[in-house]
């Protein structure tokens, strides 16, 4: 299998995820200078929103020691609750999606393609 | 209760039967239709005073075509106002069976908000369940259609078990009243499993994601409304507390996430995330307390409008590159910047972000569980409003705008399709920032205040620290050209599968005893040929000229013996 920068993934099924003929730009992006990049899309602007993202996320665990709520069942009182709880099950969820995909994931022509 | 006598003309029916005349109007003024007549409806629907209509009778019931009250009009009025924005969005659609569809399907779904009895509701029920299939057909190509025909087959079925019900209900009770139904009886458990069907509940939950996407561009922004967010009304109207309601609900809500996280065409990512948002509906009218019930009927109003206008940004992105998975797209950030901007309106909204509409709606489903001690229905609640954020939040915007570059550089979509968009996301933030006018059309008095300060940070903690839980587990997430089995499977694979099996071994088994029953029954007719048959004894003629002189032989006995004996 061909990844954006052309290496073998592993632990993929079989697919032309994407090969050059779908993504002919993609080449073109990683072989131009950084500058001509659109801004968003420059590892330099990624970094920055990285380093923002990382404070907001520490600033509104840390918020949690001045706001003071209405625990409805003990639990939901913790430190950081909707924090952890947020970053917690939806960890979960992807797993659980990742596992049941093992089960149930079929090509999509597996109904067969009509028209498609 | 009903206080006024209005008229009986539905203003659901006005929209039907105005929409037959979008064939019959040059090009020219298709768009005053288009937009006119649901502008009307909304207007009839918004100036209708509670009450009900004169009681018409037909055979030996009563039925009462209009009755008008608060629930009844945040429906009609949702569902007009939809109308507006997908005739505005579908200006351009080419396929006039397409728009006619459309619009009938939107007066049957303000018919059935505001039936006043249960056979009303039922005739403006299937009126839906039609014209949402000729707006699937009307997509054009074999996949489509068959999609059409599971589609029908599936809501034919859902029609019978509500019929039955209604039916069962009335020889029981006497009553086709929509209020208070009791689904531990058999009729109104029928009549409650046809409209869970429509709600895309369990087990039959498939139709959905399997017809929905199979839509046109503008086609699948209309399905999303209409058939799920009428079955929440009747929901709420008939069976409002029925207990069973917040299992099949929060069922709903963790299917459609971890099957839209297994997606890879991104309009059955949001459709399947319609059921997850019906579940939160469902739960909601489940509880059943005065908080849950506007809950459930805000937060189908606010739905309405935002998941339209994701699907809106979807078909802006389908009709302008044609493809539709996840795989093939990325990067349309860059020249589709309105189109992306709306999308993340929209993600941001059925995330419930704070300032947005989904915000001051789907909380109240959470208050209301906490305020009833429901405490894993709670947990459960905010898990699945963090898993949204995951599955159509980020997921959806994320693939389609940002992640690689797909090379892929096409402009933003017509002007129409931008307005429809920017309509409905200055709705979404709108409501967001001032819900009272919301809150005001909600069937109870609210006293619910959704902006504390307590409530804004633990929302922002869960949606962001999600957010992060996303990027961390994005290598999880590839993306692969594959479809997740669902019910469907049942009658799209095992069915025919059985039926080719028995078809072989029926065909084997006559092979075989063909020749074995071919000899017994040639033995048959040779018996019957034999004794029966031209050149039998029975079938031969005997001659005729020794049969008279038998005749004469006897006659001259009889005389002798007359004359000579006696």
């Amino acid at each position: 299998m061909r990844t954006a920068g052309g290496r073998c993934a592993r632990g993929e099924r079989q697919f032309p995820f994407l090969t050059d003929a779908d993504a002919p730009g993609l080449y073109f992006l990683e072989t131009m200078p950084q500058e001509d990049k659109h801004w968003l899309v420059r590892p330099s602007t990624i970094r920055r929103l990285w380093i923002w993202f990382g404070v907001v996320l520490t600033g509104l665990v840390l918020a949690d020691g001045f706001v003071h709520g209405h625990p409805n069942f003990g639990l939901d009182g913790t430190f950081g609750f909707c924090a952890w709880y947020g970053l917690a099950t939806c960890m979960a969820m992807v797993i659980i999606a990742k596992v049941l995909g093992r089960l149930l994931k079929r090509p999509d022509t597996y109904y067969g393609d009509d028209d498609d | 209760m009903a206080t006024t006598t209005i008229s009986a003309m539905p203003p659901g029916a006005w929209l039907a039967l105005g929409a037959l005349l979008l064939p019959l109007v040059t090009l020219r003024f298709r768009p005053v239709l288009l937009l006119g007549l649901p502008l009307v409806t909304l207007w009839l629907v918004w100036t209708l005073p509670d009450g009900s209509s004169p009681v018409l009778p037909m055979f030996d019931y009563q039925l009462v075509l209009v009755e008008s009250d608060s629930l009844g009009r945040l429906f009609g009025i949702i569902f007009s106002l939809m109308a507006v924005a997908g005739g505005l969005f579908a200006l351009r659609q080419k396929s006039t069976v397409e728009l006619v569809a459309a619009t009938v399907y939107a007066g049957g779904a303000v018919g059935v908000a505001l039936a006043g009895d249960l056979v009303t509701l039922f005739v403006f029920w299937e009126i839906m369940a039609l014209a949402s299939t000729t707006v699937l057909i009307s997509a054009g190509g074999a996949r489509a259609v068959h999609a059409a025909m599971r589609y029908f087959f599936v809501h034919i079925f859902g029609g019978s078990l509500l019929m039955a019900g209604i039916v069962m209900n009335l020889a029981n009770t006497g009553s086709l009243a929509v209020e208070g139904l009791d689904a531990s009886t058999l009729g109104g458990g029928l009549i409650l499993a046809g409209v869970l069907l429509n709600a895309a509940a369990p087990p039959l939950s498939a139709w959905l994601a399997d017809a929905y996407p199979e839509a046109s561009y503008s086609g699948m922004v209309t399905l999303s409304a209409f058939t799920t967010k009428a079955a929440v009304y009747v929901l709420i109207r008939a069976f409002p507390g029925t207990e069973i309601l917040i299992a099949v609900g929060l069922f709903m809500i963790f299917y459609g996430i971890i099957y839209a996280l297994l997606e890879n065409d991104m309009r059955r990512i949001l459709a399947y995330s319609i059921v997850n948002q019906v579940g939160f509906m469902v739960t909601g009218v489940g509880i059943g307390t005065e908080m849950a019930l506007n809950g459930a009927a805000a937060h189908a109003f606010t739905h309405i409008i935002y998941k339209a206008l994701l699907l809106m940004s979807a078909g802006s992105v389908l009709y302008q590159t044609g493809k539709r998975k996840c795989t093939d797209l990325g990067g349309l950030f860059q020249s589709m910047p309105v189109t992306m901007v709306c999308g993340v309106i929209g993600a941001l909204s059925i995330s419930s972000f704070p300032l947005t509409s989904g915000f001051v709606s789907k909380s109240m489903i959470g208050q209301a569980a906490a305020d009833e001690h429901l405490m894993i229905t709670w947990f459960l609640l905010w898990a699945a409003s963090a898993g949204v954020f995951l599955h159509a939040g980020i997921k959806f915007p994320w693939f389609v705008f940002f992640q690689k570059d797909s090379g892929l550089r096409p402009p933003d979509p017509p002007w129409h399709m931008q307005a429809a968009m920017i309509f409905f996301a200055a709705l979404c933030i709108g409501l967001g920032v001032w819900p009272q006018p919301l809150y005001a059309l909600l069937p109870e008095p609210v006293q619910y205040v959704p902006y504390t300060v307590p409530h804004v940070v633990n929302m922002l903690q869960l949606l962001l620290f999600s957010g992060l839980a996303f990027f961390l587990m994005l290598p999880m997430m590839k993306r692969s050209l594959t479809i997740t089995l669902d019910f469907d499977w049942v009658y799209r694979a095992l069915g025919p599968r059985v039926t080719e099996r028995t078809a072989a071994s029926v065909a084997a088994i006559n092979r075989r005893w063909q020749a074995v029953g071919r000899r017994r029954i040639d033995g048959v007719f040779d018996f019957l040929t034999r004794h029966m048959g031209p050149n039998s004894v029975a079938a031969q003629t005997p001659d005729s000229s020794l049969m008279v002189l038998l005749v004469v032989a006897l006659l001259g006995v009889l005389l002798y013996l007359r004359f000579f004996v006696s």
